[in-house]
């Protein structure tokens, strides 16, 4: 893969920070955009910008052909087998609610256990969590070993008759575990229990079949997968779509209201309350081609090459840990430096013009399961060069040195 | 502002031997400071007398201008009055956040100025502050003090410990 040439599609590589070029590795919390995603939506905002689904008038229909051909798009790159079954949401976080609400409000109830993970993301907690307060429900977690590798022996031991959600994140985004989801799945499936993918830190780097993993559902959004900000994806079977509330009400969600009722659109508008993030739905469609244009599988390629290189690089440095070391990884390095908060890497880094996350990355149980307060993350794209990691090693030492 | 400046000697040596480091067995007076963003805890014991600080300790876990900001304000505090220590209190806070140039202005922080580089870190003003702010929760007996929340990046969440 030609990263020098694929870096100058990303006019914000160009810049520089501290007389320094940026060395984003802050990947996992927001991907930075392609010139052909800008230039689509500076094209929507000139030339195309319309409400959707409403009107006769001519943009109105280019607009909605944007929306509705992203959604396309959307269907393809998950091969799912239907467009039905593609929500437009403002995000991850957004999509694992509308579940929470759509599906677990009606169909969990007192006594009932959702199974999670323990390198859950806090937006695949939380609103179980609220569902179980509202329910009186449980949540039952599946245990992790040293590596950041779940159990699966104690994945299958939770499952009882009151089991009725899985929910469980297909890459973690502080560890950079890949689950082994689709076994997890046939499990969950062996028990009649649906199961939700946060793929949030998945659709970015591998190639997502939601059809051959047989999920019921599957989140992600678009600024970690070189779109905007703002939009987000929930893939449904349509048979649970059909059974499901919807979220919110109001907009496209209805096909006819009067005082005494209201009748509901069909699927996906059924969920798509209001008017929907036309321009960021579009500009998502757009990285898609993009990242389609690559290829998934040479981006995951590349990735686990650049990752194997700052694995290694990284183990050697004396006083520096890494926290996940499971078998299977995404491009997520998290790591420790003896006696160094990762804040303060994190700060001195940046002088180096690194960009890297420190903090707890939204995953506290798995900060509390390895015994640490925050770890500092590099999280790589496939822009990202062997000469950046080369860079963060040499930050690294920086680092150790002005605290020796 | 270059980081080294901020990162100078004075801070990363309170850092790796903080000042007046553990629990205070007699203190009157007790407060804990969370920043949940980054996880910096910070235990403060205190002992009060007549509205005077006669001594105090810190515990917990935090980054280098965490733990370097709390050493140093239990050596500076150390026998002021409640009163000069709020004032203490006011002045870092307002420093942190660059409402006050100690270049410029009157103040009663000597030395603490090192950490007036923070204010062109904003991600960073947090990990100053916490200490004092937990140190003005222990006088106001707000057991718990908390960053999170505010721009302002003060706010108390009264609890108990």
């Amino acid at each position: 893969m030609d990263v020098d040439r694929i870096r100058e599609d990303f006019p914000i590589l160009q810049r520089r920070f501290h007389d320094k070029p940026l060395v984003y590795l802050d990947n996992a919390a927001s991907s930075q955009m392609p010139k052909p995603v800008i230039d689509r939506l500076v094209r929507y905002q000139t030339q195309e910008h319309a409400n959707v689904h409403r009107a006769v008038h001519h943009l109105s229909e280019i607009a909605t052909a944007g929306y509705e051909g992203a959604r396309r798009k959307v269907r393809q790159f998950l091969n799912a087998g239907d467009e039905r079954e593609i929500i437009f949401t403002r995000g991850t976080t957004e999509s694992i609610n509308l579940v929470m609400h759509g599906y677990g409000r009606p169909f969990i109830g007192a006594g009932d256990e959702i199974i999670l993970s323990a390198m859950e993301h806090h937006s695949n907690i939380v609103p179980w969590q609220m569902l179980c307060q509202e329910k009186g429900a449980k949540l039952r977690v599946i245990p992790m070993n040293d590596n950041g590798e779940l159990l699966l022996d104690d994945y299958k031991k939770l499952f009882n008759e009151r089991t009725k959600f899985v929910a469980l994140a297909h890459v973690s985004n502080a560890l950079g575990t890949i689950n082994p989801v689709r076994e997890m799945i046939s499990i969950a499936h062996h028990h009649g229990v649906p199961v939700l993918l946060d793929g949030a830190q998945a659709a970015p780097h591998l190639t997502v079949d939601v059809q051959a993993l047989d999920c019921d559902f599957y989140a992600f959004s678009g600024h970690k997968m070189y779109g905007p900000t703002g939009i987000g994806i929930l893939y449904g079977k349509a048979a649970l779509l059909e059974k499901m509330q919807p979220y919110q009400g109001g907009g496209d969600m209805i096909l006819s209201v009067t005082f005494e009722r209201t009748t509901y659109n069909t699927i996906p508008y059924k969920f798509e309350a209001g008017t929907p993030p036309i321009a960021a739905a579009i500009g998502l469609g757009a990285a898609i081609d993009y990242v389609a244009a690559i290829g998934l599988d040479r981006i995951a390629a590349y990735e686990e090459e650049l990752l194997n290189y700052a694995t290694a690089q990284l183990s050697a440095l004396s006083g520096v840990r890494l926290i996940g070391t499971a078998h299977h990884k995404a491009a997520v390095l998290s790591f420790e430096i003896d006696g160094i908060h990762p804040h303060d890497i994190g700060t001195i880094l940046n002088e180096d013009g690194i960009a890297i996350r420190a903090g707890h990355h939204c995953a506290q149980p798995v900060m509390q399961r390895f015994g640490v307060p925050a770890t500092a993350r590099a999280s790589f794209a496939f822009y990202n060069s062997f000469e950046e990691v080369d860079a963060l090693v040499a930050g690294i030492k920086n680092v150790q040195r002005m605290f020796s | 502002m270059d980081t080294k400046q901020l990162y100078q000697e004075v801070i990363l040596d309170h850092n790796k031997k903080p000042r007046n480091y553990g629990a205070l067995e007699n203190a009157n007076r007790r407060a804990e400071g969370h920043n949940p963003l980054c996880g910096d805890h910070i235990i403060l014991s205190v002992r009060v007398e007549d509205e005077r600080i006669e001594n105090l300790a810190f515990q917990g876990e935090g980054c280098a201008i965490c733990k370097a900001s709390a050493s140093m304000m239990t050596a500076y505090v150390k026998g002021k009055t409640l009163q000069e220590a709020d004032q203490m209190v006011q002045e870092f806070r307002e420093m942190a956040t660059g409402k006050l140039n100690v270049a410029h202005q009157p103040h009663h922080l000597g030395r603490l100025t090192v950490f007036a580089g923070v204010r062109d870190l904003p991600a960073r003003v947090k990990c100053a502050i916490l200490p004092w702010h937990t140190l003005h929760a222990a006088f106001s007996n707000e057991h718990v003090a908390s960053t999170e929340g505010a721009d302002e990046p003060m706010k108390a969440i009264v609890g108990n410990v």
